[in-house]
């Protein structure tokens, strides 16, 4: 073995690979926060909606939990424009993105609602709550608790799963490698390097999700 | 010069099926070999052991499997091995299956009773037989359900082989848009086939969890 590793063209491009990482963060925390709603509007389709409605949802939730995201990636980038819509890299992969998180999201969102107990959502009715108010105060945060364990290694799982997106060259943390490793030529060290970087990424997420745990949802003594 | 999609085009994706097949019963039998490890190990008695597996599998579900395939691509070179991209994708998509079955069924040898590991050493029974005769069997029955429905991430994953390079089909499907430009048609059907893969096997993981969940509650 007498391969020589050679860090410091990694290290000299260290404020670009930062760029990278941030390009990733964002795009995470923004397709999380839009795939979210996505998620629980069709949760709600899919719990209390009309039988199409229904029907549409399960079958977004199909096709997109048994297709490859890179397949997704594709579709959108190169496909939209066939019929008109040009999407920056950047753009496709956000979108991508939060189509394919939200088909995840829903199905965790919905066992969480199913969870809530019936009698629940009659005491509401009995209190006099709003259909809004029962939803939002009844039905979602304690179902949002139940299965926020489920839900943020979902989200974590999308931050990794997002240098995919360098496939379609969206600037973010993997292609930024991808670009240095073909200026250099170090490709197994930049590749440690980065993997290393999403690591640290993965671990200040799952850190950022407890303390919004604690923050948001610790407000009764757990049961369980 | 562009082609248009034809018959040909179509049985070039077809036949590319094979690959990813391939890849994915590689990928499934050596994770589920090395998994089995993982997981005894993880549920191991002894510390250095459990922290080893658990260390494994942090990593290994803490990174992008793309970057685990990148890895053990350029990382061949650096030990002086030439590896071929069907090779590195093997070996890659086998270590990054084996952490999630790993993990899978630690849970699953978890689930059985506390009492069953207790009356099984009573009875004489030392770790090999313990965990043959009595405590597998049972995690065996719990484990099966999420095994099927990882399976349909193990096919799914094998799409990354695309992008170091190794003809499967997303790979396939690249150079069939390459050729004809019409990517909602090719990605479609490439989507459609994907579908037609892991969409049963999904079903069946649901059937099978259903059968599983109703006598034990």
């Amino acid at each position: 073995m007498t391969y020589d590793f050679q860090f410091d063209a990694v290290f000299a491009s260290w404020d670009y690979l930062l760029d990278g990482a941030w390009l990733t963060v964002r795009l995470s925390f923004g397709a999380m926060a839009i795939g979210l709603v996505v998620a629980i509007l069709c949760a709600l389709g899919k719990t209390s909606g009309p039988r199409p409605v229904r029907w549409l949802i399960n079958a977004y939730i199909e096709v997109i939990r048994n297709t490859p995201f890179l397949v997704q990636i594709f579709l959108i980038f190169f496909g939209l424009p066939t019929v008109g819509l040009r999407l920056s890299p950047d753009m496709a992969a956000m979108i991508a993105m939060v189509v394919n998180v939200g088909a995840y999201a829903t199905e965790i969102i919905r066992a969480g609602i199913e969870s809530i107990h019936k009698g629940q959502i009659e005491a509401g009715l009995a209190l006099g709550l709003r259909p809004l108010q029962i939803f939002r105060y009844i039905v979602l945060k304690p179902a949002l608790r139940t299965v926020y364990p489920a839900l943020t290694s979902q989200f974590i799982l999308l931050m990794l799963s997002s240098s995919v997106v360098s496939a379609i060259s969206a600037d973010e943390l993997t292609s930024v490698a991808n670009n240095i490793q073909s200026q250099t030529f170090r490709s197994f060290e930049i590749y440690i390097v980065v993997t290393g970087i999403y690591l640290v990424l993965a671990l200040m997420f799952s850190a950022l999700f407890a303390g919004i745990y604690r923050l948001a949802f610790a407000y009764t003594i757990d049961r369980r | 010069m562009i082609r248009a999609f034809g018959y040909n085009e179509f049985l070039f994706l077809l036949s590319a099926v094979q690959w990813t097949l391939m890849l994915s019963v590689i990928a499934f039998i050596g994770g589920g070999i090395v998994g089995l490890v993982v997981a005894l190990g993880r549920t191991s008695d002894v510390k250095p052991l459990r922290w080893l597996s658990t260390g494994y599998i942090q990593i290994f579900q803490g990174t992008p499997l793309l970057m685990q395939l990148f890895l053990v691509f350029f990382g061949a070179t650096v030990i002086g091995i030439d590896m071929s991209p069907w090779v590195a994708a093997a070996v890659g998509l086998t270590l990054n299956t084996s952490a999630f079955l790993g993990e899978i069924w630690r849970g699953c040898i978890q689930s059985v009773p506390r009492g069953q590991w207790e009356a099984a050493s009573s009875l004489g029974l030392r770790y090999p037989g313990l965990m043959r005769y009595v405590i597998l069997p049972q995690a065996v029955k719990v484990a099966v359900p999420p095994t099927v429905g990882y399976l349909v991430q193990v096919i799914k994953g094998t799409s990354l082989a695309a992008i170091i390079g190794f003809v499967e089909l997303t790979r396939a499907g690249q150079i069939v848009n390459n050729a004809t430009f019409q990517p909602f048609l090719v990605f479609g059907i490439v989507a459609a086939i994907y579908f037609a893969l892991c969409w049963p096997l999904s079903l069946l993981s649901q059937r099978l969890e259903a059968r599983y969940a109703a006598p034990s509650r």
